[in-house]
């Protein structure tokens, strides 16, 4: 058994986009809070707080997860992703952040990070998803802006172009 | 929006978690989170310790066990989704879990903690009644306990103490003869229902168990009937659930989900009776 008191700080240690990192965190510190504040990787937004918006989506241990229904001492030993992890190289974008560019699926821009990380993990199991199959993975993000059209146009153009990729 | 101090445990062992809850009842266990961690950062629920349990092994298991799938307390909702030929095993189960939640939820959260935390809109709650399934718990005195039916007494209410703590829930197999439906509506795929339905029928009758109006999910038992003898039926028991108005949709508003939507429901349980 392990105990982590309320008071003390926590040594939590987990991989984030490949590189091992580590930071102190209260038990009740949650994920979104120590990968911004401790970790200082900022492309991780913090929406609504309650796991309703998913704009603080991130993928642990290759899952979609709300970072802000996560404690940070839950994902100690895990694999993280987080929209800084997605472009292959310093200057350029992935396929899916390319995709959203071209179709103009962001306006503000505030859940477009959880939206990447929903559809990247979601575009590796389904190589040929179908508008409703899609529409109704993308109903765990709230986006104000868009209408959602640009963004569904955006992920079956990515969908495709990756299909390209893996046939080359 | 930040929870309050709290100690925070990893246990190993079932007995573990005990011996925290007796020292302490204000200990809350921490599954998947994804109820408990926003009823924190609200400060709705403020324990004074939490107790992690998804390192607990046994705890983690889903199988095939006298009739029934066993699904462990650590067991997330995904996992179960995931499980094969679970249409086939169980339909209700199979068409009710797409809407718990949303996939990157689903991720986190477990079964038998959406469960414990009795929301009158969740679906597993409703899939629970419907299927008359078991809710089993370790009590303290290393017994375990079982609850059918009445494991539900009011919104966010168990009849489940504090000595108690999950260990799996069961959900009858499929059976022979029966055909099972399941329908929601809600302002959006993945919100809380604003009303569901679960139908569960047979060559002679049909249980439809409606969530998200009462203060829990409640069934009627309908003996074969005609469309328009079953729809009297369902009149009735939408004006017994004691709807009420709130922010999502007026109480008339439910009720007419109750009497549409539960109708449509039993007729496609009957048509799929296999």
């Amino acid at each position: 058994m392990h105990r982590v008191s309320a008071d003390t700080l926590y040594k939590v240690k987990f991989e984030l986009n490949g590189i091992s990192v580590e930071g102190f965190a209260e038990p009740r510190t949650l994920l979104t809070d120590f990968l911004r504040h401790q970790l200082g990787a900022t492309g991780t937004h913090v929406g609504c707080e309650h796991g309703v918006c998913g704009a603080c989506t991130v993928q642990i241990d290759g899952e979609p997860a709300r970072a802000c229904l996560t404690l940070a001492v839950q994902v100690d030993g895990s694999s993280l992703k987080s929209v800084e992890g997605l472009t292959p190289e310093p200057g350029r974008l992935s396929i899916i952040q390319e995709s959203f560019r071209k179709h103009h699926a962001l306006q503000c821009g505030f859940c477009t990070a959880g939206i990447l990380m929903s559809l990247d993990a979601f575009l590796k199991t389904h190589t040929h998803p179908g508008e409703d199959e899609l529409r109704e993975y993308l109903s765990g993000h709230i986006c104000r802006c868009t209408g959602y059209g640009p963004i569904v146009a955006a992920a079956l153009d990515a969908a495709a172009k990756l299909r390209e990729g893996n046939d080359a | 929006m930040k929870p309050a101090r709290f100690d925070y445990y990893n246990v190993e062992t079932i007995d573990q978690v005990h011996k925290l809850i007796a020292d302490n009842p204000d200990v809350r266990v921490i599954a998947g989170g994804q109820t408990l961690v926003p009823m924190l950062s609200m400060r709705l629920a403020r324990p004074s310790a939490v107790v992690d349990i998804m390192r607990i092994d046994q705890l983690s298991k889903i199988d095939e066990k006298a009739g029934s799938i066993r699904v462990g307390a650590a067991v997330r909702q995904a996992a179960l989704l995931a499980w094969p030929r679970l249409a086939e095993k169980q339909p209700l189960l199979a068409a009710a879990l797409p809407w718990v939640g949303h996939a990157q939820t689903r991720n986190r959260g477990t079964i038998c903690g959406s469960i414990a935390h009795a929301d009158p809109s969740a679906e597993l709650p409703l899939v629970l009644v419907a299927l008359n399934g078991v809710v089993r718990a370790f009590k303290q005195t290393g017994k375990t306990s079982s609850a059918r039916g009445r494991l539900f007494v009011g919104p966010m209410t168990t009849a489940r103490s504090d000595d108690e703590i999950i260990e799996a829930v069961l959900f009858p197999l499929r059976e022979n003869g029966k055909g099972y439906a399941f329908n929601e509506f809600g302002r959006r795929h993945g919100d809380f229902a604003i009303v569901s339905c679960a139908a569960v029928a047979d060559a002679k009758e049909v249980r439809l168990t409606v969530g998200g109006v009462a203060d829990r999910p409640a069934s009627i038992q309908i003996q074969a009937a005609s469309d328009a003898e079953a729809a009297l039926i369902l009149n009735d028991f939408a004006w017994s659930l004691q709807a009420r108005d709130d922010l999502h949709a007026s109480a008339e508003y439910r009720r007419q989900l109750v009497r549409q939507m539960g109708l449509r429901t039993i007729c496609e349980a009957r048509q799929c009776i296999a």
